[in-house]
């Protein structure tokens, strides 16, 4: 198993670590739940180096991006931002989903951990016509520090150039080739440090000194789909399309010359007819898994996603229904019909999903 | 060293066995399970008045991770269930062999209890 640098930092920490798509990854160091409280109350920081981190060189790499992602690189070309979307192929199945950051002109690209060497094929093969280079950066780590704390945290890690706390939400500035970024994956405020690994141990200490708790990927999951963020091969495979995955906000036609991979497929869907994520809270007793099934009055549906949510102290999921639901419905556990309540994806809401 | 009382019976899955002073039987999960887990946030519990066949699945327990099955250690009929993790199934976290139980029976063949691992065998299946 693939181990970040920062491996025997977690097992010092008594991390309990697990196979993440074949990294072996802390899933937490003490309690998900207060690890996940840490998060919302204060700040925490994770070691989430296994997401997988591109840079570019040479070639028309903004003409490139316009063909291969479905978000407009052209929001954010001009400016020191980062931008979410997805990454489709010809018949607008989502690939992946993705981050791009632009600063100091140059891009920096960061997609999910499983999809790496589809994704370095991918772009390699469309890079050709525009004369890129595409770098993969495995000696690049990243540390996420979240929080309603964490931009107090970072201000004492005098390792962190101080211009970094005047970022606004998905702004990002290089500092050499460090990468600050106001993103995250937890619907709270603070940066991603996308750095190379040799800084990554040296920033988590110093971040452990002034007060970030460790969190593990057991509470990254109930943070992102709290903040009813998306997860890379359980709300969405190549077999979905955006406007099923509540991605449709990500896809930007409003440059009719552009054509990206993917758009003639989506132009040829019929939106009133798709299935829609949701939200749902479950109103019975029990914790909504993935896989679970759905019904309504006009359909049915699945659990994509499903866990316990601290904060709203019941369990939560994304799910994939037939439209036309309305605001109940049931789930099956175990052969059982509980009720669930269909509510928009952002249980909490914080932070704002785009520039 | 996990923390395993010698007055108790195992499943290798991790369940207990305590033989009450009236022949009952109380069944829980081991404090090593309760870690493997983390936080439980929820339990389904069998009913009182149900006949159990050892080593059946009776019973769920589902930490923020994961959904898992509990095993019956013996056969039997199941005279109180604890309603308190209905509420606060996190009891099970912090005091899994005592306020954490989860269920009492009536064994219906007292010698199923030979066939349970003691605290010994059972910390050695915990090393594995």
């Amino acid at each position: 198993m693939k181990k970040t640098p920062l491996h025997n930092a977690h097992i010092q920490l008594g991390a309990k670590m697990v196979n993440f798509s074949n990294w072996e990854m802390p899933i937490s160091y003490s309690s998900v739940i207060e690890e996940h409280n840490a998060v919302r109350n204060a700040a925490g920081i994770f070691d989430v180096s296994h997401m997988s981190i591109f840079d570019f060189d040479g070639g028309n790499q903004v003409a490139f991006f316009e063909k291969i992602f479905a978000n407009d690189i052209k929001k954010i070309s001009r400016d020191n931002k980062a931008i979410y979307g997805a990454l489709l192929n010809e018949d607008g199945g989502i690939l992946d989903d993705l981050i791009i950051y632009h600063a100091n002109n140059k891009f920096r690209l960061v997609s999910n951990c499983s999809t790496r060497d589809q994704n370095r094929e991918w772009y390699e093969k469309h890079a050709v016509e525009f004369g890129v280079k595409v770098i993969e950066r495995s000696d690049m780590g990243i540390l996420a520090i979240q929080g309603p704390e964490a931009m107090n945290k970072i201000l004492a890690i005098k390792e962190i150039d101080a211009e970094a706390n005047n970022l606004e939400s998905f702004g990002c500035m290089f500092d050499g080739d460090r990468l600050y970024a106001k993103t995250g994956y937890t619907g709270e405020d603070g940066l991603e440090l996308i750095v190379p690994n040799m800084a990554i141990i040296d920033l988590w200490n110093q971040a452990l000194k002034v007060g970030c708790v460790p969190i593990g990927l057991g509470a990254r999951d109930t943070l992102r789909l709290e903040a009813g963020l998306n997860l890379y091969g359980n709300d969405m495979t190549i077999n979905n399309h955006p406007y099923e995955s509540n991605l449709g906000w990500t896809i930007d036609m409003s440059d009719k010359n552009r054509q990206f991979i993917g758009k003639d497929a989506l132009l040829a869907i019929d939106q009133s007819q798709s299935q829609k994520m949701v939200g749902i809270i479950l109103r019975d007793r029990g914790i909504l898994r993935s896989g679970y099934e759905i019904i309504h009055e006009q359909g049915k549906g699945v659990v994509l996603s499903g866990s316990f949510s601290p904060m709203l102290q019941s369990s939560i999921g994304l799910a994939r229904v037939d439209k036309g639901y309305q605001e109940n419905g049931k789930v099956f556990i175990r052969n059982k019909a509980l009720n669930i309540e269909f509510v928009s994806p952002r249980f909490i809401r914080k932070v704002k999903m785009q520039p | 060293m996990k923390n395993i009382p010698g007055d108790l019976k195992f499943l290798s899955s991790h369940e207990w066995a305590r033989v009450e002073s009236d022949g009952t039987i109380t069944i829980g999960i081991s404090d090593h399970a309760q870690d493997l887990l983390g936080d439980i946030v929820f339990v389904e519990l069998p009913e009182v008045g149900q006949a159990l066949d050892a080593e059946a699945d009776v019973a769920i327990v589902e930490s923020v991770k994961a959904a898992s099955d509990l095993y019956s250690p013996l056969s039997g009929e199941v005279i109180e269930i604890n309603s308190l993790l209905e509420d606060q199934p996190e009891i099970i976290n912090s005091s899994p062999y005592e306020d954490g139980w989860f269920f009492k029976l009536t064994p219906s063949d007292m010698s199923e209890l030979d066939n349970l691992l003691s605290p010994e065998d059972y910390s050695e299946v915990c090393e594995d």
